[in-house]
């Protein structure tokens, strides 16, 4: 059976304007669920940065984590050049949360936004940045925990859109970030070099130091995005450490004296 | 059927909603007519998603939904379809229940979304679901193409699922993230590197292809 053009030009355009209408009306439906997952999922990378909360999060329903997270976390919004900004470029009110960090990564450093999210639980207290880089594949982010004296990470929680599963996709895994946890921003020296994941793997930790950890064997491209990542988004936020934590923590001990 | 206007009618014994010759339909691509390992189709997504048991799940039941949807679909619009377009047709209603698959994960299986989107996106191209809609819903009606979906699903399913087990107990020590080892009291279970590559597909796939072939004497010609 052979159809005049008029037929088949008709057909596609019915069929074009049905599953086209049936596609946007399911995104209109799902479009605010979907987002609150997007919310949820960024918050439990958040908390994931502290190891004990990681641990906890497996058990955590939903509303459990975001009460946890509004319990625990507070945050705020830098410019570079570390003066806390509550309104963007075009005068909007910013949300730390909502910042993109992707969408902000393709801005020159000096516009780009840098949330900071404060977490303070039981005594026990954390600052947490977002980072954001290029793995061998596509993008990798992450955020890390710093303890209050700046130096030390307490944890980190990475994840990635396109590294090979079982290679560079380690990074997710808890075998892999717990090797941060407890490594050292600065050398002996005090200059900031933040940490280096070596290249090979089951290197002996007396053979790394404070600054290293050990690598994933098969996947030296993903941490060498790791490494840049984490020495250019810990870079960028000294210069908010330096004028919101640092130089507080001086004039309270002015304060003292 | 009143989608059956179309058809010239014909005088015979109504069939039996499962009768001997449907229940093959999805009876057949189980074993003998097995789409992954017979035909060889969808061979990408059976390395790719099979590194755990719970995101291959997740991937079957989507395939299967894609699979019957795109077959009834297909099977109920096979008499106005224009044969010149009817490839591109397929394509665009197969995209349109995947992306339908992608959107509902995102909104309610947000980690599966993450794992699974770039394959999920992939089952558009997956050969099983273009192959039935040339090969059966075009010329079929819409019951028995649903039947012959869900056969061709299954019998995809079982496979990949399988080779998922295999793949899991043996290169993370774990059947739907559960650490059997560890329970049983192995702690220091030496898991193996290779099955967690896609490499360790192509072997358990191999296997199964074997034992298969040696169980119904199936040769290629």
């Amino acid at each position: 059976m052979r159809q005049s053009n008029a037929y088949v030009i008709i057909f596609s355009l019915i069929l074009t304007i049905v599953l086209g209408g049936l596609l946007s009306g399911v995104s209109q439906v799902l479009g605010p669920i979907q987002k609150e997952a997007v919310d949820l999922d960024t918050k439990k990378q958040i908390l994931g940065a502290i190891p004990a909360e990681k641990a906890a999060l497996a058990e955590m329903t939903k509303e459990q984590i975001l009460t946890r997270y509004s319990e625990v976390i507070s945050s705020e919004v830098a410019d570079y050049q570390g003066n806390v900004v509550t309104t963007n470029a075009k005068g909007e009110p910013v949300v730390a949360e909502n910042v993109d960090i992707e969408k902000n990564y393709k801005k020159p450093v000096e516009e780009r936004l840098f949330p900071v999210f404060k977490y303070s639980a039981e005594g026990k207290e954390a600052y947490i940045i977002p980072t954001y880089g290029a793995g061998l594949w596509d993008a990798i982010w992450g955020f890390v925990a710093l303890a209050p004296d700046l130096e030390t990470i307490q944890g980190v929680s990475f994840d990635h859109r396109g590294e090979t599963p079982g290679l560079g996709a380690r990074i997710t895994s808890d075998d892999v970030q717990q090797r941060y946890q407890g490594k050292q921003l600065y050398n002996d020296q005090g200059e900031f070099v933040s940490v280096e994941m070596v290249k090979g793997e089951k290197t002996p930790e007396s053979a790394l130091g404070p600054n290293r950890v050990d690598g994933m064997a098969g996947a030296t491209l993903t941490a060498n995005g790791v490494n840049a990542m984490l020495e250019n988004y810990l870079g960028y936020y000294q210069n908010y450490f330096d004028k919101n934590v640092r130089n507080q923590a001086m004039t309270m001990n002015i304060d003292n004296n | 059927m009143s989608t059956e206007t179309l058809e010239a009618p014909v005088v015979k014994e109504k069939e039996a909603l499962l009768s001997k010759r449907r229940k093959k339909f999805v009876t057949d691509p189980l074993s003998d007519d097995n789409p992954i390992t017979v035909q060889v189709l969808g061979i990408c997504s059976a390395l790719a998603v099979t590194t755990q048991m719970k995101p291959t799940l997740v991937m079957a039941l989507s395939v299967i939904f894609v699979l019957i949807f795109s077959n009834l679909i297909i099977s109920l619009m096979r008499n106005a379809i224009p044969g010149r377009v009817r490839i591109i047709v397929q394509l665009a209603v197969v995209a349109t229940l995947v992306t339908l698959v992608n959107e509902v994960l995102k909104a309610y299986a947000f980690d599966m979304y993450k794992t699974l989107s770039v394959f999920i996106g992939l089952i558009i191209t997956n050969c099983i679901v273009m192959g039935r809609l040339e090969a059966f819903a075009l010329g079929n009606k819409p019951y028995d193409s649903v039947l012959d979906g869900l056969g061709s699903g299954l019998g995809y399913s079982w496979i990949i699922l399988t080779v998922a087990f295999f793949r899991e107990i043996w290169g993370s020590g774990k059947v739907f993230g559960y650490p059997v080892f560890e329970a049983i009291g192995m702690e220091n279970f030496a898991t193996n590197g290779l099955m967690v590559s896609p490499v360790g597909a192509f072997i358990v796939l191999g296997f199964i292809i074997w034992i298969q072939r040696s169980k119904t004497g199936y040769v290629e010609h």
